[in-house]
């Protein structure tokens, strides 16, 4: 938890939209939002697998999986899934390094696979999630679950769990910060119209 | 990265990141139906080799497929090479039909420099896949990687390369490598088999290997290159085998965590005995799948990134 007053835009032009509480509060809810979408408990299915997308995309899918199992008594098997390999703008881009994915030994085919990240922009980290899935295997369905909506699509794509939505400029940066990753939990919007224009990019703010 | 032509001054960070990479892909394709990614789509490698190999080829074309490039193989005696034409001319044809990289092997130590300074200005990038006795980056990485499976870290760990290092070029580009990662080097080798200058080199040099194998935690044997000896390099092949040949019982001398490589392709009774080449110790079946996965990573990290000019 930070000291500062939520809602407040400090003078670096930082405004927080979500405290630590506010971002557990906001796991809580999807995860009850899982079960319920999943029908999870009813008996007759397999759980969802919950695959992250790293960075912040992996610790959000552990946290979100350990409260639906808090919730709902049945275990949600959890991996990491990179999507690097599959972009289509790494030529504009320098070469970045590959993160680790992590299929649970369950295995894809025929679950309900939920991918979870931080944050929603143009869809495109999403499109090449699902290409890169298409080589895992071929799951009954798949869902998307994120912490944050920022809005401005490129692809006709939307999530089924949305933590927060935000509308913000392109000018903007909506940032995730998680405790495994950066110390403390909270969103944060910075910049402004002032700002130059943010890169199309999303999830690795 | 803009070329990879050596292992002599390629950044330690930039190599672990190159190993790293290695070692996600093979991760990420274990188990795969479809060893495919879209990555390298729409990008042109050309293997262009000058001396015949299959491992070194059929590793570098494997790994664009995996990548979805397209790969063409050129090779020296089927192309207008035969004809006369320049290397200087056949490489600036092959960048104008629009090749994004050209892997090359030459017998000339330097062809690969020389390669990535006439192709400098087109964009086109160079890997050098072996020139002359110069350098073999990408074997040198394979081998690390190979390493880093077997024995966790490079840090601290003492590698004896063994053999005919003076026309090695696999010695020279693990030389390099093995000291930027923080390994100790031993060459051991006839004098005749060791290069002039070698005191400059980041290594200690013995003749005796008996004395060096137990405390070796990897033994690189290199291939005694016959072919481009010319002249009295040992009395016999008999007898070098007596000396520098690694035997079973020179493989009890070794640690039980020890690790056996070969670059490949193996005399085998001369430098190697069959029995230890096929031992739990020996990884050279390991390196040849390593060096796919290596490849591949060092396709991505030239040919992934940002194209020059794009990006700000």
């Amino acid at each position: 938890m930070t000291s500062r007053p939520r809602g407040v835009t400090d003078p670096a032009g930082e405004h927080e939209l979500l405290s630590a509480g506010d971002v557990a509060r906001t796991i809580a809810r999807m995860a009850h939002q899982v079960i319920e979408k999943t029908a999870l408990g009813a008996g007759h299915s397999a759980p969802p697998v919950l695959l992250g997308i790293p960075t912040r995309g992996t610790p959000l899918a552990a946290r979100l999986a350990a409260r639906v199992t808090e919730f709902s008594g049945v275990d949600v098997p959890i991996g990491a899934l990179d999507v690097t390999l599959y972009r289509d703008d790494l030529r504009r881009r320098p070469t970045r390094p590959l993160e680790q994915t992590q299929l649970p030994g369950t295995g894809i085919d025929d679950r309900v696979v939920v991918l979870v990240d931080d944050v929603l922009f143009s869809g495109r980290t999403i499109r090449a999630a699902l290409d890169a899935l298409r080589d895992h295997g071929r799951p009954r369905a798949v869902q998307l679950a994120v912490l944050v909506d920022r809005g401005h699509r490129e692809l006709p794509i939307r999530a089924d769990y949305v933590g927060k939505n935000v509308p913000t400029s392109r000018a903007e940066d909506v940032a995730v910060l998680l405790s495994e990753v950066d110390g403390r939990d909270a969103v944060l919007l910075r910049g402004g119209p002032s700002a130059p224009d943010a890169p199309a990019e999303e999830g690795k703010s | 990265m803009k070329h990879l032509l050596a292992t002599d001054g390629l950044d330690p960070e930039l190599a672990t990141s190159i190993l790293d990479t290695a070692d996600e892909l093979k991760r990420t394709l274990l188990g795969r139906e479809v060893r495919k990614l879209p990555t390298l789509r729409g990008r042109t490698v050309i293997t262009l080799f000058y001396e015949n190999s299959t491992r070194t080829r059929v590793s570098f074309e494997i790994a664009g497929k995996w990548m979805s490039a397209d790969v063409v193989n050129v090779s020296a005696g089927g192309s207008s090479v035969g004809k006369g034409e320049s290397l200087r001319d056949t490489a600036l044809t092959l960048s104008a039909a629009g090749a994004d990289c050209v892997i090359i092997r030459h017998p000339a130590s330097g062809a690969a420099h020389r390669l990535a300074g006439w192709l400098g200005e087109t964009g086109t990038k160079v890997v050098n896949a072996g020139d002359g006795t110069h350098e073999h980056p990408t074997q040198a990485l394979l081998d690390a990687a190979t390493l880093r499976d077997r024995l966790g870290s490079l840090d601290g760990r003492r590698v004896a390369i063994v053999g005919d290092v003076v026309h090695s070029r696999v010695a020279r580009s693990n030389v390099h490598l093995l000291a930027a990662l923080g390994a100790e080097v031993v060459l051991v080798a006839p004098p005749t088999l060791l290069p002039v200058g070698v005191e400059s080199w980041p290594v200690t040099v013995s003749h005796q290997l008996d004395a060096e194998l137990p405390a070796a935690d990897a033994v690189m044997m290199l291939r005694v290159q016959a072919e481009r000896m010319h002249g009295g390099f040992f009395p016999s092949a008999r007898e070098y085998s007596i000396a520098y040949g690694l035997n079973e019982k020179r493989l009890a001398l070794l640690a039980d965590h020890a690790v056996v490589l070969h670059p490949g392709p193996m005399l085998r009774g001369m430098e190697i005995a069959s029995a230890v080449a096929d031992s739990p110790a020996s990884a050279i079946t390991e390196q040849v799948r390593n060096g796919v996965h290596v490849r591949m990573a060092v396709l991505y990290h030239l040919l992934a990134g940002e194209e020059e000019g794009v990006a700000a």
